[in-house]
């Protein structure tokens, strides 16, 4: 061989790589693991932290309305039933408006218009939601105060059986406020998976429905929605992990009444905005523990639903591979 | 019965040049030995009983249709293989004699002796120097005057030292595909290595940019063992000594590119040189 | 009517809808932004960026808060994008098939969407508990756990964006997979990650919850990482639900502040984004 092999490192620098290999290889997977010791860390703490409360009320806690401090008594019924259904009303209000978003999106908008709308909404999901909270605290509920509010009482608490939902004082603040807030919080997330997931449903699937004479909202309703159903379940279930785990948008207008009320006018609150409101203040061990205990069911609840909804997205991602 | 020319020109194969063979320098000297070597994908086994040599300062173009194993086999003689999992190989491939599949030789260092080109040009996200210097740097502790020359050096060989000395400093991906792939070939000769496998070098370029190549491949004969895989019948006949027709995992045939072409002695190697099937 | 009469206005009606539902999403983008930036801007001075905040009922500043804000922003990306990149890496490159790398992409897909309140209780325990005080350090601490799993998902998906095909030709070359990606992957997504940092800062800089029981808030100029520190979200929290003018004016503006920060890292991240790579993995 003529080749000289000028200052060929050997043997030591062989072995200096192969340390450094390991090295960076050790720490990525070190790093990897975190993530895993992470959600293990977050669910030891909470259960921990929460433990004195679950063990004192046991069950109880969980059927409980009475919340106080006074007399260190617990009960997480009104947190629970605030959370329910603020978020049952931001769903019935998000899923049906985002829908008719990314139908607009995808469907009828012309193309110049398309990416400013699209980066439009998407810019509302980068609004902190501290913002959503003061205005609806300052701007949302003064003007449902004056306004809205009036009205339906008027016209609705009358009724038979909805009416029970709209009565009482027009408090501004109120289940129903918090859950219009939630609803344009959560809208640019489910807007924004349903346009992607209908973007992914095959021209040539559509071209079909169109085939055959159908018009643009019977294609939608009966080609791009059923192909794309794990999707849909999937991003509408990450919006509802969103609005049930939301604390700022919702904690300014809520109330912080920790009642039960059947009226949608009426204050409440939700877990996330109970511990916001009062964790600092707390004086007492079972007070504190029982905040945290809150967070254990927060923690409870928006993990089942993410998980299911991730699992669905998932689903979905392997399908539309498959298909391709 | 036909004649060798008749049925070169048949298929539109070039007449074999007059002076094929290369000067006679001395004896041929086997570089890398390859000697009952199996290669499994997974439970797969994509090449059987392989038994070949390549020669030194000689070009060996291995042939055949698609999903051959030609690649495959290529990329045993670096252990390239060796980054995905479940793919094994069991034989023995010498180089100089010495066993390059024992698991106790170590792999970088194989590749610093063994260089490679891939079909698609690769240009890494750096200046045209340091994409020539990465290998080089990766080596050796070598001054940055010696370095300079090095460059130099391989850019020459790779025919595009005109082309670039006075933008060495731009980023490698502002070339143009053929002058990428040249980039590539820069790359793996600044290592002086002792062999060179290609990969389907000219298959993702223009034909300009492929004669250039093939060009370079001549002079490059002179310093290097290089194997070259190839689907194109016409540039195997145009740049190698010696070629190895591999089909279904197996080496068929393998001899002088002259004798292959013209007159093969199995009957397959005939039928795919002739364009019988492809 | 016929049925064909019906269908059509059916689509009609329908087609509206969705055209009525965009409009309304976007007045209330627009009621958000404008009340913001009227409110905000009219408490816009010089002062607001030279004086602390106030005690109640008279004016002030934002000061302390903002460089609180910046302090613990700066701290928590600092600890959580390294480890970030770092998994990120690992689940691209050394573990991209491996069992657990899935499970790693699962759990880290339900960090990202879990309520941030939990995270500012997590920290509360391990760290505040611990230390027997709030403190800035913790505060930051929360952050740089929000952060984190933002980082991990933007680092995979860059780095699976470079070609199988530059990998291999770098290992051709006998460089240790180390080497491969410090060189050649790493240079390759370089905008990609830089990219992915920008989101994290914006998601992070808005984020209230983690810092309520961490770092509190501190109504004095403080440096001290292990006390309280003042903050831009906690400072709007507090002074908006007060009753005092003043603390609500400044709520508005320091909204203002933080909005059109993320505003423009999330434009910025865009911009940089298509200008490389148009697909993008949800």
């Amino acid at each position: 061989m003529d080749q000289a092999n000028f200052g060929l490192i050997g043997a030591r620098h062989v072995a200096r790589q192969r340390i450094w290999e390991r090295l960076f290889a050790g720490t990525t997977f070190v790093a990897a693991l975190l993530v895993l010791a992470l959600l293990g860390g977050v669910t030891v703490a909470l259960f921990k932290g929460a433990w004195p409360a679950l063990a004192h009320f046991k069950f109880g806690f969980l059927t409980t309305e009475i919340w106080n401090p006074v007399t260190e008594k617990f009960g997480a019924l009104a947190p629970i039933y605030g959370t329910l259904v603020t978020s049952a009303i931001a769903m019935a209000i998000a899923i049906p408006v985002s829908f008719g978003i990314a139908i607009f999106l995808t469907e009828l908008s012309p193309s110049w218009l398309k990416r400013p709308v699209g980066v439009a909404i998407e810019l509302l999901a980068a609004v902190p939601s501290i913002i959503f909270g003061i205005w609806g605290l300052f701007v949302l509920a003064p003007l449902l105060q004056r306004h809205v509010q009036p009205w339906l009482i008027e016209n609705f608490s009358g009724l038979p059986w909805i009416g029970s939902l709209f009565r009482g004082p027009p408090f501004g603040i109120g289940v129903l406020t918090a859950g219009l807030v939630l609803a344009i919080m959560v809208l640019p997330f489910i807007s924004s998976v349903m346009r992607d997931v209908f973007e992914t449903v095959p021209d040539v699937l559509k071209e079909s429905g169109y085939g055959l004479g159908a018009t643009t909202w019977e294609v939608i309703w009966n080609v791009v929605l059923p192909h794309s159903r794990a999707g849909v379940v999937g991003g509408v279930m990450l919006g509802l992990g969103r609005a049930l785990g939301e604390t700022m948008a919702v904690t300014f207008v809520i109330g912080n009444a920790h009642r039960i009320s059947a009226s949608l006018l009426a204050p409440s609150t939700t877990i996330s905005a109970t511990i916001a409101n009062e964790f600092t203040e707390a004086v007492g061990d079972l007070y504190n523990s029982s905040l945290i205990a809150l967070g254990v069911l927060l923690f409870l609840i928006t993990f089942t639903v993410i998980a299911a909804a991730r699992i669905m997205l998932l689903r979905l991602d392997r399908r539309a591979l498959s298909s391709v | 019965m036909r004649t060798a020319d008749e049925m070169r020109a048949s298929v539109n194969l070039a007449p074999r040049p007059a002076a094929v063979d290369p000067p006679a320098v001395e004896e041929e000297k086997t570089k890398i030995t390859v000697r009952n070597l199996d290669f499994y994908y997974g439970a797969a086994r994509a090449l059987k009983n392989i038994n070949l040599s390549l020669n030194d300062r000689s070009i060996t173009a291995f042939i055949g249709p698609s999903g051959c194993g030609k690649s495959t086999l290529l990329r045993v003689i670096n252990r390239m293989y060796a980054l995905y999992a479940g793919h094994r190989a069991t034989g023995e491939v010498l180089l100089d004699g010495e066993n390059i599949l024992s698991p106790t030789v170590d792999v970088a260092n194989l590749r610093f002796r063994v260089g490679m080109v891939f079909q698609k040009p690769t240009p890494f996200p750096m200046s045209i120097f340091d994409n020539v210097a990465f290998g080089v740097r990766l080596s050796q502790r070598i001054s940055r005057s010696a370095l300079a020359e090095r460059v130099e050096a391989a850019l020459r060989d790779a025919a595009m030292w005109d082309e670039v000395k006075d933008k060495l400093s731009q980023d490698g991906r502002s070339l143009s595909g053929g002058q990428q792939q040249r980039l590539c070939i820069a790359r793996t000769i600044a290592m002086r290595p002792e062999v060179v496998l290609f990969d389907e070098p000219t298959a993702a370029l223009d034909p300009i940019s492929t004669l250039r190549i093939e060009e370079m491949l001549q002079s490059l004969r002179e310093q290097y063992c290089i194997a070259i895989v190839t689907h194109n019948l016409q540039q195997a006949a145009r740049v190698s000594n010696v070629t190895a027709f591999l089909y279904l995992g197996e080496v068929i045939e393998a001899g002088p590119t002259a004798q292959m072409f013209t007159a093969p002695r199995d009957k397959r190697t005939d039928d795919y040189v002739t364009g019988r099937f492809g | 009517m016929s049925r064909s009469v019906v269908r059509k206005a059916t689509n009609v009606i329908a087609l509206t809808l969705s055209g009525a539902a965009t409009v309304a999403g976007l007045i209330c983008l627009g009621a958000i932004l404008w009340t913001l930036i009227k409110n905000g801007f009219a408490g816009l001075s010089l002062q607001v960026f030279t004086q602390m905040t106030p005690p109640p009922g008279s004016s002030g500043g934002l000061l302390n808060a903002i460089y609180g804000s910046l302090i613990m922003t700066a701290i928590g990306i600092l600890i959580g994008t390294p480890i970030g990149v770092m998994a990120g890496t690992y689940l691209a490159e050394y573990g991209r098939n491996a069992r657990i790398s899935n499970v790693i992409r699962f759990v880290n897909d339900v960090l990202l969407s879990a309520p941030s309140i939990i995270v500012g209780l997590f920290v509360y325990e391990m760290i505040v508990v611990r230390m027997g005080h709030f403190s800035a350090i913790a505060g930051a601490f929360a952050l740089a756990v929000i952060a984190m799993p933002v980082t991990v998902r933007t680092t995979e998906d860059m780095l699976r964006l470079v070609p199988q095909g530059m990998k291999d030709a770098s290992t051709a070359l006998g460089a240790y997979p180390w080497r491969t990606v410090v060189s050649v992957v790493y240079p390759a997504a370089r905008s990609g990650i830089v990219t992915g940092l920008l989101l994290a800062v914006a998601r992070v800089s808005g984020e209230t919850a983690p810092l309520l029981f961490t770092s509190i808030n501190n109504q004095f100029w403080s440096t001290n990482l292990n006390s309280e520190m003042a903050n831009l979200p906690v400072v709007i929290y507090q002074f908006a639900q007060s009753p005092y003018k003043e603390w609500q004016q400044l709520a508005w503006t320091g909204a203002l502040l933080i909005t059109v920060a993320i505003l423009l890292l999330s434009i910025t991240a865009r911009v940089v984004v298509s200008a490389l790579q148009p697909s993008r993995r949800r």
